[in-house]
């Protein structure tokens, strides 16, 4: 009996939400006294290293087709590696994949589901899974009664955590139905972390008051290491792109630091941000609702505190 | 075209959120329900001006019981053509997928369109559950739908961007923000919603594999450490330091 790992790769190579899985993985494992193995589908260069996140096995399933995304063959091909190699519990990433596929696992292998879970199972009465609800201003426990168990993990949920060696990777073979749905494009922005796996957002909002000072907030970012965000106004008006809108009605995240700058922090704006670890806010004014939300706070005017603020992270970064 | 909007009911997003009965229970007395934004603005919209454009239907589906039909209304006021509740509460995502799916397979639909979660439990799993219990293709967080013949091309967000792609109906689709505008409904809709017809039909019996024991409360976040905004390092001391985030 196993844990089978569904560990996502991206462009031929894993991604970070691949070893979060596997770290989440092997610790369920070991909660559960299984083995912990690993399966990854299409071409990957680098599926080994999960061995050293915790993957006792390591499989990759290379059918070219698998390097484009449906729901209906990924299925297929996990669900059947999953029985192959003796799967009791699935995890895998709550993705834009994950999110395709959870469902669908639960109904083929008949297996209870929490999608999104964001904390390990307790495991000593039961099956219980912790899960973020309400924007994060709750947490579910689910129980999974049945003896199948598929669990997707909520993104920066867990720490990757090395705990061993890569391992060599063996090669197991399903057959693969055809893809129903056709990809005839991809489009995505290279050189940054995406916005749903960055741990560090730097953010911004109508208190920038123009697109064209937007130039303080990529140099903090880019100084961070850290994935820009925006609220919806911003994009509504197109002075930023929509994949940077965050919120309710655009994406949730949940990074380790989130700085907030110039937004107001209304409601709806929280509900995508309220499970941010850490939270900053630099808003001019002390009655902003933003702050009752945050962790650290600096009162004053943006174009003054963020130059700084600059200077200080290139200081510290100069002396670390 | 024949499509089929699921809509379900969730707390309005400014509701304070609490429990009762050992956290059992969600406190609903004196929260405001509203049909759940994804579904409204964007899969019944988008659905509505498909078929306005090519002709067809568009039929809105909910699990739930009697509480439900002042949603199921609006969604009949908005322009929907007339509405089915599966008479339920329903216990999970699952339950939801098989009652729908239940129904679904004895008619025949095009297009059958969910919001990508709803905002209170933001499971994301009804959609790909309901395509598997249908055999049918499923497409998640669609920002663009457009069908021309038995084609439809579809754009999705992926994470760092999107994919566009391409499948023959009938599909599941998950919607998300930019697929459409949201519409407020008009006296005339308002008015007709009342007379369109709204089916109620029986649940089948499910038995769900995963269900919510309890719930909890975040611990109440310590308050704000401020910092002025001349000591913009001690602002980085602290996220190093005491933070550890850098
Ligand atoms: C149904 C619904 C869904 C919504 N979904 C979302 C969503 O998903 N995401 C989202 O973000 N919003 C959403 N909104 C909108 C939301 O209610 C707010 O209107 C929006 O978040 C406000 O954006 P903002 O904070 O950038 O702008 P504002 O509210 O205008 O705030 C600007 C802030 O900047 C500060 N400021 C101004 N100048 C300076 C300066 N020089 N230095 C420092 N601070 C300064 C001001 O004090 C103010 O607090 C939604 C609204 C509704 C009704
Ligand atoms: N009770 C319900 N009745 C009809 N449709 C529902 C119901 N619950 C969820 N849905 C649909 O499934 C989508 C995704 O829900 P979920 O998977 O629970 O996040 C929602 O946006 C609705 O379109």
């Amino acid at each position: 009996m196993s844990v089978i790992i569904f560990a996502e790769a991206v462009e031929g190579s894993l991604k970070k939400s691949a070893f979060e899985a596997t770290t989440y993985g092997r610790k369920v494992a070991d909660l559960c006294g299984l083995t912990c193995k690993a399966v990854t589908l299409g071409t990957v260069e680098n599926a080994g290293e999960l061995g050293a996140y915790g993957a006792q096995e390591v499989y990759n399933i290379a059918d070219n087709s698998l390097n484009q995304f449906d729901s209906q063959s990924y299925t297929s091909a996990i669900a059947d590696a999953f029985n192959q190699l003796g799967g009791t519990i699935l995890v895998l990433s709550h993705t834009a994949i994950g999110k395709s596929i959870t469902g669908r696992l639960a109904v083929r292998l008949n297996a209870g589901s929490v999608s999104g879970a964001s904390e390990l199972p307790n495991v000593s009465d039961g099956f219980i899974v912790p899960k973020s609800v309400y924007s994060g201003k709750a947490t579910a426990f689910y129980n999974i009664t049945s003896d199948k168990k598929v669990i997707s993990v909520m993104g920066n949920a867990i720490k990757p955590e090395k705990s061993g060696e890569a391992v060599a990777v063996q090669s197991l073979s399903v057959s693969v139905p055809a893809a129903k749905v056709k990809v005839i494009e991809r489009k995505t922005v290279s050189g940054v972390v995406p916005l749903p796996e960055a741990s560090l957002v730097v953010s911004a909002g109508r208190g920038m008051k123009d697109p064209s000072n937007w130039g303080i907030i990529e140099q903090l970012a880019a100084e961070l290491g850290a994935t820009t965000a925006c609220s919806r106004p911003v994009s509504d008006s197109g002075w930023r792109p929509h994949h940077e809108h965050v919120g309710q009605t655009g994406i949730a995240i949940r990074p380790n630091l989130y700085i907030a700058i110039g937004i107001s922090g209304a409601i709806q704006h929280l509900a995508g941000v309220n499970n941010s670890r850490v939270i900053v806010v630099i808003n001019k004014d002390p009655e902003a609702p933003f702050f009752k939300a945050a962790d650290y706070g600096i009162v004053g005017d943006l174009f003054e505190v963020v130059p700084r603020l600059i200077e200080s992270v290139k200081r510290f970064k100069s002396s670390h | 075209m024949k499509v089929l909007v699921c809509i379900s009911k969730t707390p309005d997003t400014t509701a304070k959120i609490a429990f009762q009965n050992d956290g059992k229970a969600f406190q609903a007395d004196g929260v405001q329900f509203i049909m759940n934004p994804y579904d409204e603005w964007f899969a019944l919209v988008r659905g509505l001006e498909l078929t306005e454009a090519q002709g067809g239907t568009v039929t809105v589906i909910n699990v739930g019981t009697a509480d439900n039909d002042t949603i199921i209304r609006k969604a009949l006021a908005i322009g929907a053509q007339d509405a089915v509740r599966i008479n339920k509460e329903p216990e999970s995502a699952w339950d939801v997928a098989h009652q729908l799916a239940a129904y679904i397979k004895s008619q025949s639909y095009d297009l059958i369109l969910l919001g990508k979660e709803t905002i209170d439990y933001n499971d994301s799993e009804v959609g790909a559950a309901l395509a598997e219990l249908l055999d049918l293709p499923f497409i998640s967080y669609a920002n663009k739908l457009d069908v021309s013949g038995t084609t439809a091309t579809i754009s999705r967000e992926i994470e760092g961007g999107t994919e566009v792609m391409e499948a023959s109906l009938p599909l599941v689709i998950s919607c998300a923000q930019g697929l459409a505008q949201q519409r407020i409904p008009n006296m005339k809709g308002i008015m007709t919603s009342k007379t369109k017809p709204l089916a109620v039909i029986e649940p089948v019996a499910t038995s769900s594999p995963s269900v919510i024991i309890r719930h909890e409360l975040p611990p109440a976040r310590k308050s704000v450490h401020l910092i002025a905004p001349e000591d913009t390092d001690e602002l980085v001391r602290l996220l190093h330091e005491e933070a550890k985030v850098i």
